[in-house]
């Protein structure tokens, strides 16, 4: 008989079943993967980013392949938070399993009127977006500089009924100053990395590839950035750490728990395999099984002591 | 304990080239041929790593738990299926997306518009309408699938080169096709390039026949919860909010005063 194992893990007093759920702007609301994927099985779902009012994104193509990778531009398209709360979180809370909802906006205020929309809301937990490289203001613009980045933490975290994890972006020189200010902010947790910036040009059509130009690259080629941006950032602050970026299977999951993360997300390799976040959660069951490991906790940074232990 | 939905490892009974870049797939599926309509789409899976997004290609004919694809090889990854022989397999997830409306148009004269590659999802409405219907081909210069077509209803074709040998074709595009031959029609199906669904397009509404037409796009999940292959739409979306449609979702067969192209 196997011992129990513990797949639990806590993000701001927030329980969650295992640490897997899904990364945002790649899974909807979890209507259409609902189909293929067991939710009841996840972690936590989520959600496409939600703003204020309805947006309407940026135009066509959004998509484009890179090598082991993908870029997409598309904008934050979302029906508003009022259809938000009306459709999406009553499907969601037919489930088992966490609920957390991504905040955009291109204004502090509009990032204010979704968040104090959604305060009476059964949401676990709130992923504020300030790291979008496709829309034109807000967003990002938030989220590459310091001093703008603690201050919209600080007014979220004044407003928000839940508590706030802050979306990193990777587009930034030092990682670890980005996640301070986070703190400073008063953020409960951090989640990193959104996607990087990136180009193509189709050489025959000689024209780029995405209608907006440039779009965020995602997928396993982004993994090793990631997982050091994820190394960084645990050490640089005392917040719970949710890793993302390119992973694809149980081991890349690992990957992130062992380089500080205490629960990962998976975005890009949903549109490979519509069934991995479920097949990811059964991988690291099995994974901790293989190792004897009897408490998932107990790789959340293990990296460090596993070095010193050579 | 819900029934979710999977991928299909299928194997090829059939693989043949039947234009200089265009291939005719068989597959054997187990439940994806017997569910799929006319102008829905599956997404098809590579083996390598370095591409990570799935094709979308549209139904071309079904046999039974036999599914056929006619797709063109564009680039890597289509290229990578072309390779593929009787007996290996790949995976496929679908059918996806809406289809054709057979059983609304049964009945009524129905003009089947195709162009270029456009042309292979017009083949099952073919067979599945089987009367009062005509296809209508159009060809840059290469014409395929034009035999299996005339196993279910009349042919019109036309080739765009003028230097193309071929009995019988109308030189120009499918609408010079249609003027030329004076095809009359009480509803239009159409895939094809944008230029031509915008020509039907307008064709159509002056002349208000119904017309649902095809549409591609740059496609992620296929299953609509990404938002990567929208297109414009006339009114707003009832479910997204917005003055867009998703392709893969709500398309890719539209009416054609649903979307602006």
């Amino acid at each position: 008989m196997m011992p129990e194992i513990h797949m639990g893990v806590e993000i701001a007093g927030v329980k969650l079943k295992n640490p897997v759920m899904t990364a945002s702007g790649t899974f909807g609301s979890g209507a259409e993967y609902g189909e293929y994927v067991e939710l009841n099985r996840l972690g936590a779902v989520v959600t496409k980013g939600v703003s204020s009012v309805p947006w309407s994104g940026n135009p066509a193509p959004r998509i484009a392949e890179t090598y082991g990778g993908m870029l997409n531009a598309v904008g934050l398209q979302n029906p508003g938070v009022e259809t938000f709360c009306q459709r999406d979180i009553p499907f969601l809370k037919q489930y088992d399993t966490r609920v957390i909802v991504n905040v955009c906006g291109r204004t502090v205020e509009d990032y204010c009127q979704v968040v104090e929309r959604l305060a009476e809301e059964p949401v676990d937990l709130l992923e504020i977006n300030v790291s979008c490289p496709n829309v034109k203001e807000g967003g990002i613009a938030f989220g590459q500089d310091a001093k703008a980045l603690e201050e919209i933490t600080r007014q979220m975290k004044r407003r928000a009924a839940q508590p706030i994890i802050m979306k990193l972006s990777p587009n930034v020189a030092d990682i670890g100053e980005m996640a301070r200010a986070a703190q400073a902010g008063g953020a409960d947790a951090i989640s990193l990395i959104n996607t990087l910036t990136g180009m193509k040009i189709d050489v025959h059509k000689k024209t780029f590839a995405l209608a907006n130009r440039t779009g965020g690259l995602s997928g396993p080629a982004i993994k090793p950035v990631a997982v050091r941006m994820v190394y960084e950032a645990s050490h640089a602050v005392d917040l719970p750490v949710i890793g993302m970026g390119g992973i694809q299977n149980a081991e890349d999951a690992v990957e992130f728990l062992l380089a500080g993360a205490c629960a990962v997300s998976v975005g890009t390799a949903n549109f490979k395999n519509p069934c991995v976040t479920q097949e990811i959660v059964e991988g690291l069951e099995a994974y901790m099984q293989k190792y004897g490991m009897s408490d998932v906790r107990d790789l959340i940074g293990a990296v460090d002591a596993f070095q010193e232990t050579d | 304990m819900v029934n979710l939905k999977r991928k299909e490892n299928c194997r090829v009974i059939e693989q043949k080239r039947i234009g200089r870049d265009v291939y005719s797939l068989w597959l054997e599926t187990k439940d994806i041929a017997s569910n799929a309509a006319p102008g829905q789409f599956v997404m098809l899976y590579g083996k390598d790593g370095s591409r990570l997004l799935p094709r979308p290609i549209s139904v071309c004919q079904t046999k039974g738990n036999e599914l056929r694809l006619a797709y063109r090889v564009v680039g890597a990854g289509t290229e990578e299926f072309s390779r593929l022989e009787a007996g290996q397999s790949l995976e496929v997830l679908g059918p996806l997306g809406s289809g054709f409306p057979i059983e609304e148009v049964r009945g009524k004269k129905t003009l089947l518009l195709g162009g270029g590659i456009g042309i292979p999802p017009m083949l099952e409405a073919a067979a599945q309408l089987k009367e009062n219907v005509t296809a209508v081909l159009g060809y840059k210069d290469e014409v395929f699938l034009k035999e299996d077509f005339e196993k279910f209803c009349p042919v019109v074709y036309a080739i765009e080169d003028e230097a193309a040998e071929a009995d019988g074709a109308i030189k120009g595009n499918v609408l010079d096709a249609v003027r030329e031959q004076g095809v009359q029609a009480d509803v239009i199906f159409a895939c094809g390039p944008v230029p031509m669904l915008r020509a039907i397009q307008v064709y159509a509404q002056g002349r208000n026949i119904p017309c649902w037409i095809s549409m591609e796009e740059r496609m992620a999940c296929g299953i609509g919860a990404c938002l990567g292959c929208v297109c414009d739409a006339v009114q707003e979306d009832a479910h997204l909010r917005v003055y867009r449609k998703r392709v893969c979702k709500d398309g890719p067969v539209f009416l054609s005063t649903e979307v602006e192209l």
